[in-house]
């Protein structure tokens, strides 16, 4: 299998060109709540308890409270609630309880961590069985991560074969493939490895920049490579294929700039939660202060908004 | 053949750094030697300013209070080395006050930090108290400090008015945004400098020249700020300031002093920017 190599330099001087748009007004305005609309609001950590959980679903339910009060208006829930697949079952029952007024479809979807996350160095059998009792329990979307051991090691054939299992083991629920690009060294393997993710997957599905547990996380330059990955895939056979940029996504203004990214990477038909995500969990208040700011002409505190 | 001097362009500080405006608009003074330009700082900057003083602040207030005089003691030795240069910062008017002026403006300055230095790890103990009260507790009042306060610093003596509300703000755990003084912002620029290499932790003083008409209405309604001091303001700030609390009744004090008396500081100053806080604790009996 052949990647196109990616030049490192231009690649980043690219990215940073998206960066210098002015965008005001009414752009700003409907693209902060577009973002929250795309935000994967997550929380992966090892003291994740139920409760914390329950509060993820209600923030990611209804990102602010008051925001009838404050702004007038009814600002849309995010796109997903992302955890580990212990708590799956905690996930799914606070979302359908919150949202019992909307069919399933159009509730917010529950994604789940899947496959030995984040360091996937467990037997396939086990990663399988992780998938599959995520999907159980009630998971819309599976995050999954590649085997970076044996893509490294020159093992393309068994990373693709690998994933292509996962897609199986999925179902009806949506894959999200992590290549964890931090641990990937170079543009030219993201590049191949975002190729490589794209053909083993299907219509629909995203492949995804990130754990978060690997510095540096999502990048533009990273990003940039990735949506240049999906977009000659979508020009060679028309396939449409999601992106998700994970960890280290903090404040409103890089959220702008991956949107004006991705319009001008792929078009504007990318521009919607079901082809774009941001694996986030702070991005969220920054964009409602953004939001607050720009509607009430005072600027919020930080503990104005509930923590995610 | 006679050197080029090189002359210093003046920066905003902000969390630690000397960073030119997001704006790129700047102020000219003219002074008698020569034109000096200045940053005018925006709405945005405003806003960077803030956030770094929210970050920088919890870890502080957390610095014990021999620590933080320590720090003030520094600040005051930084700024003993840079009398010369305060001294002139203060004559960069286009009507300078006279050498000796300055002079005693500075002299007064580096005491009132140390006036401040030793009341540091005092001013808990003179001000927070043990109530009598009927029950098996024992119950204290103690001063906190409120968060993040701005600053608005008066024309008049620029870098006497600065410190007189600088200290008393910082001294207890607060962080600052300072608005400089307006007419003469150049003593507060090289006070960030004194303050830079004083070991006080970027971001606990912040320092914005501008034109205050263009930030107080921004910064008097922001909700991330606790507390604002203000000294000598004019009626029409003192009403942009009133007016822009109004919504969320962040304690504004305006104080009316000269700053060359030594009225003007002590702790009255310090509780300008404290809160108090009340705890019940069961007395073992």
């Amino acid at each position: 299998m052949t990647a196109p190599t990616v030049d490192r330099v231009m690649a980043d001087q690219r990215a940073a060109s998206f960066r210098t748009r002015s965008i005001k007004t009414t752009t700003k305005r409907t693209l902060l709540r577009l973002a929250l609309a795309m935000v994967d609001l997550t929380t992966l950590e090892g003291k994740d308890s139920p409760g914390k959980v329950r509060a993820l679903c209600a923030k990611a339910v209804r990102p602010m409270p008051d925001d009838q009060r404050v702004l007038g208006e009814r600002l849309p829930p995010v796109a997903a609630v992302c955890v580990y697949p212990t708590l799956v079952p905690v996930a799914r029952e606070a979302i359908d309880r919150l949202q019992d007024d909307l069919p399933r479809e159009r509730r917010v979807r529950v994604a789940s961590v899947a496959t030995g996350f984040p360091s996937g160095q467990y037997p396939l059998d086990v990663r399988l069985r992780d998938v599959r009792e995520a999907v159980a329990a009630g998971a819309d979307e599976i995050d999954m991560v590649i085997n970076r051991g044996a893509f490294l090691a020159g093992h393309s054939d068994e990373v693709g074969d690998e994933i292509r299992r996962v897609v199986d083991a999925c179902g009806e629920a949506h894959l999200k493939v992590i290549l964890e690009t931090g641990e990937l060294e170079t543009y030219d393997n993201i590049r191949q490895a975002s190729d490589l993710a794209i053909s083993c997957i299907r219509e629909g599905d995203f492949i995804k920049t990130s754990t978060g547990k690997v510095s540096p996380a999502a990048t533009m330059g990273v990003t940039l490579v990735m949506l240049e990955s999906i977009r000659d895939a979508h020009l060679r056979d028309s396939r449409v294929i999601g992106m998700k940029p994970a960890g280290g996504i903090r404040d409103a203004k890089t959220a702008l700039h991956y949107l004006v990214m991705v319009g001008e990477t792929l078009g504007r038909s990318w521009l919607t939660p079901a082809r774009f995500r941001f694996g986030a969990s702070s991005l969220v208040n920054d964009l409602l202060r953004q939001i607050v700011r720009q509607e009430v002409g005072v600027y919020p505190a930080s503990y104005d908004f509930a923590e995610a | 053949m006679s050197r080029l001097s090189v002359a210093k362009t003046y920066k905003l500080f902000i969390a630690g750094a000397f960073s030119r405006t997001e704006s790129g608009r700047s102020l000219k003074i003219d002074a008698p030697d020569g034109p000096v330009h200045l940053c005018r700082a925006s709405r945005k900057d405003l806003r960077n300013a803030v956030e770094a003083a929210r970050k920088a602040q919890p870890s502080w207030a957390d610095a014990n209070a021999f620590l933080r005089s320590q720090i003030f003691y520094r600040l005051a030795e930084m700024m003993e080395g840079k009398r010369d240069e305060l001294i002139a910062s203060i004559r960069c008017e286009s009507e300078p006050p006279s050498r000796d002026e300055a002079c005693r403006e500075v002299e007064a300055s580096i005491d009132r930090v140390v006036h401040y230095a030793g009341w540091c790890d005092k001013y808990p103990q003179v001000v927070g108290c043990a109530n009598p009260v009927s029950g098996p507790y024992h119950n204290f009042t103690i001063p906190e400090p409120v968060g993040v306060v701005a600053l608005v610093c008066p024309d008049a003596r620029p870098l006497l008015g600065l410190v007189s509300l600088l200290a008393p703000a910082i001294c207890t755990g607060n962080a600052v945004v300072t608005l400089a003084s307006e007419r003469n912002g150049v003593p507060a620029c090289v006070l960030a400098e004194a303050a830079a290499t004083s070991d006080l932790p970027a971001g606990v003083l912040n320092i914005l020249t501008g034109l205050h008409e263009e930030l107080l209405p921004h910064l008097a309604p922001h909700r991330e700020v606790g507390a604002i001091t203000a000294l000598n303001p004019t009626p029409q700030y003192t009403r942009t300031l009133r007016e822009g609390v109004a919504e969320n009744l962040k304690r504004v004090t305006i104080f009316d002093a000269d700053p060359m008396s030594p009225d003007a500081q002590g702790p009255e100053w310090i509780s300008a920017t404290v809160d108090h806080k009340t705890l019940w604790h069961p007395s073992a009996t």
